[in-house]
């Protein structure tokens, strides 16, 4: 778990883990892969194939069906595609190991409520079984009761994927449940532009 | 599933996307009827005359010969002597000669003598004949036919008397000897609805106490004498002719105005008729452009509604970036929205033009004499509706672009 104050430069780092956004200078090896030395098509295959990307909300294309934003990464990432035989069915178990109700599949994904919607994208996050998944304070959004509950069905399916969990949070009290704990205070260091 | 979600995305989207296809559809809708009329009244303007392979008369302009001799505008050439015509008619080639005669008004429209093989010969809109919608062709010789706007506009029945004026526009009348109306010609949306067709003869017979402009003195001759008389013609305005071969219509053509006794000219009406229609038709551009600039105008339209939901789109651009979707994907999805609301726009468009053409054809034909032909979409009208879809592709590119360079810079970082 990465820890930080909100703009601290979590986002920043993760879109850079994600290979959206570049470094000045420097690189970034994600699963022993330098992505800044991919071009960006290759970058983009990369991420789809490798990560599976939770935000903290507004996760889902609201018009389109709960089933269609599962399947939505498959589409870039025809090696996460070729370990799902049958995806509906597929995206039909994660729903149902998510607790959510299976008819949502054909409904449009703007009708569910907020924590819904968080499952939803956290099945599509697991969907082909990526090895990474990064969620960008995913329980932000939910009240107190709902986080436990979330956080409980994440940890279980993460694991049952065999996937690792990079989660960003400002909430220390989550910390116990991560194997590891970091302060982006440590790890990031403001660098005033150079001048010249 | 692009496809699905790109159809789902025009959805959400219901109002604004459904006003900028009907405004698109609307405009295509107005160029596919301007290209329909104008497609039809070409033809029904080249359909005037057919079946004749060539016009001959006294040598003028060929456009002046066709107008006078087919549409009764303008002055009249000079005439053709009986013995040319003869000549012409004994030629190998020739098929058939209907010889016509004009010069005399009834009211507004022009009186034409002629045979009684112009009712057999005469051709319109390709292979159409005369039909009568009540009587029948002249076979006495104050026998007049006349056609339907005719009939229409004076509200003349079959077996009514009708007075000839000499000359065109002329307060003298030749009411010594008046016509019975034989027979009315249904619509043809030709000039001969506005004419009155009576026999050569018959012409000639009511100019017999003429000569020159005037009337000569003296009481009119008795209609038993004049029935008695010769009254072949000794001249006529034109020649309506058939060949045996179309292979020799050049050569008779040739024959025709090299003709030694008197200057003549032979014109093929189809020809003549292009290029008159090239004269009238350069309304047509005026209208086409003026169509056209509407159909860009919607297009723009779907530019500008397209551009002013970027913003409010930009968080669905990052999932697309968040999901592995390329700033391709996210250009490549605009552009798709834009061909499907071009599509459905032209087949709203392309539907709507033929059920107003239905609705208004009938209208349009009794009214203008304008048959439209409704059918399947031509070639023309497909290679249209590929224009107007490929344009709106290619003015998506502009928000598509705008996309790209938006979902590049924000990335994943959009919070809304």
């Amino acid at each position: 778990m990465l820890l930080g104050q909100s703009g601290s430069g979590k986002s920043t780092l993760l879109s850079l883990i994600c290979g959206i956004v570049l470094p000045d200078s420097g690189d970034v090896a994600v699963i022993g892969q330098k992505i800044s030395a991919l071009r960006p098509s290759a970058r983009d295959r990369f991420r789809a194939e490798t990560i599976g990307l939770v935000f903290q909300q507004f996760n889902l294309l609201p018009y389109a069906s709960v089933a269609d934003n599962i399947l939505l990464p498959l589409r870039f990432a025809p090696a996460r595609r070729a370990r799902v035989d049958d995806p509906l069915r597929e995206a039909a178990r994660l729903c149902r190991a998510l607790d959510l109700p299976e008819a949502a599949l054909g409904q449009s994904a703007g009708r569910l409520s907020v924590g819904q919607q968080q499952r939803v994208a956290v099945a599509r996050a697991l969907i082909g079984a990526p090895p990474l998944i990064v969620a960008d304070e995913p329980t932000s959004a939910l009240d107190a009761e709902t986080q436990t509950a979330f956080l409980d069905l994440l940890f279980a399916q993460v694991r049952a994927v065999g996937a690792s969990l990079l989660m960003v949070s400002h909430d220390p009290r989550l910390g116990a449940r991560f194997d590891r704990v970091l302060q982006i205070s440590t790890i990031v260091r403001p660098l005033s532009r150079p001048t010249s | 599933m692009i496809l699905r979600l790109a159809i789902a995305s025009l959805r959400a989207r219901a109002l604004t996307v459904g006003l900028t296809i009907l405004s698109i559809a609307l405009s295509v809708t107005l160029f596919l009827g301007v290209e329909k009329i104008r497609i039809g009244a070409q033809q029904s303007f080249e359909g005037t005359i057919s079946g004749t392979d060539l016009i001959f008369g006294a040598r003028a302009g060929s456009v002046q010969l066709l107008l006078h001799t087919v549409f009764r505008i303008g002055t009249p050439t000079n005439n053709v002597t009986w013995e040319s015509v003869q000549d012409v008619a004994a030629r190998p080639e020739v098929a058939w000669v209907v010889p016509i005669s004009l010069g005399d008004s009834h009211f507004q429209f022009r009186v034409m003598g002629t045979t009684a093989a112009f009712f057999d010969r005469f051709r319109y809109r390709g292979t159409q004949t005369l039909r009568f919608a009540s009587g029948q062709a002249f076979d006495d010789l104050f026998d007049a036919v006349i056609g339907a706007d005719v009939a229409a506009e004076l509200g003349y029945q079959e077996g009514q008397p009708i007075v000839l004026s000499h000359g065109i526009a002329s307060f003298v009348a030749h009411e010594d000897w008046p016509f019975r109306i034989s027979g009315i010609l249904a619509r043809t949306g030709t000039p001969l609805d506005r004419t009155v067709i009576v026999s050569l003869e018959g012409l000639e017979a009511i100019h017999v106490d003429w000569q020159g402009g005037g009337r000569r003195p003296g009481s009119p001759t008795p209609k038993a004498a004049l029935r008695a008389m010769d009254l072949t013609p000794q001249s006529v305005t034109a020649a309506l002719v058939g060949v045996e071969s179309r292979l020799h219509i050049f050569q008779l053509q040739r024959w025709i105005n090299g003709y030694r006794q008197e200057p003549l000219m032979a014109i093929l009406p189809g020809v003549a008729l292009s290029e008159l229609w090239q004269i009238v038709g350069l309304a047509e551009i005026a209208l086409r452009a003026v169509s056209a600039m509407v159909v860009i105008t919607a297009l723009f339209g779907m530019t500008a509604s397209t551009f002013a939901s970027l913003n409010e789109r930009r968080r669905e651009m990052a999932i697309w970036r968040a999901n592995g979707g390329s700033p391709g994907t996210i250009l490549g999805l605009l552009v798709l929205e834009a061909v499907l609301m071009g599509v459905i726009a032209s087949l709203i468009g392309i539907a709507l033009v033929h059920a107003v053409l239905f609705a208004i054809r009938p209208l349009i034909d009794s009214t203008f004499g304008l048959w439209l032909p409704i059918g399947w979409p031509g070639a023309q009208e497909l290679m249209i509706v590929a224009v107007v879809i490929g344009t709106g592709a290619l003015a998506s590119l502009l928000p598509g672009w705008r996309a790209y360079r938006m979902s590049l810079a924000d990335g994943m970082m959009v919070r809304t």
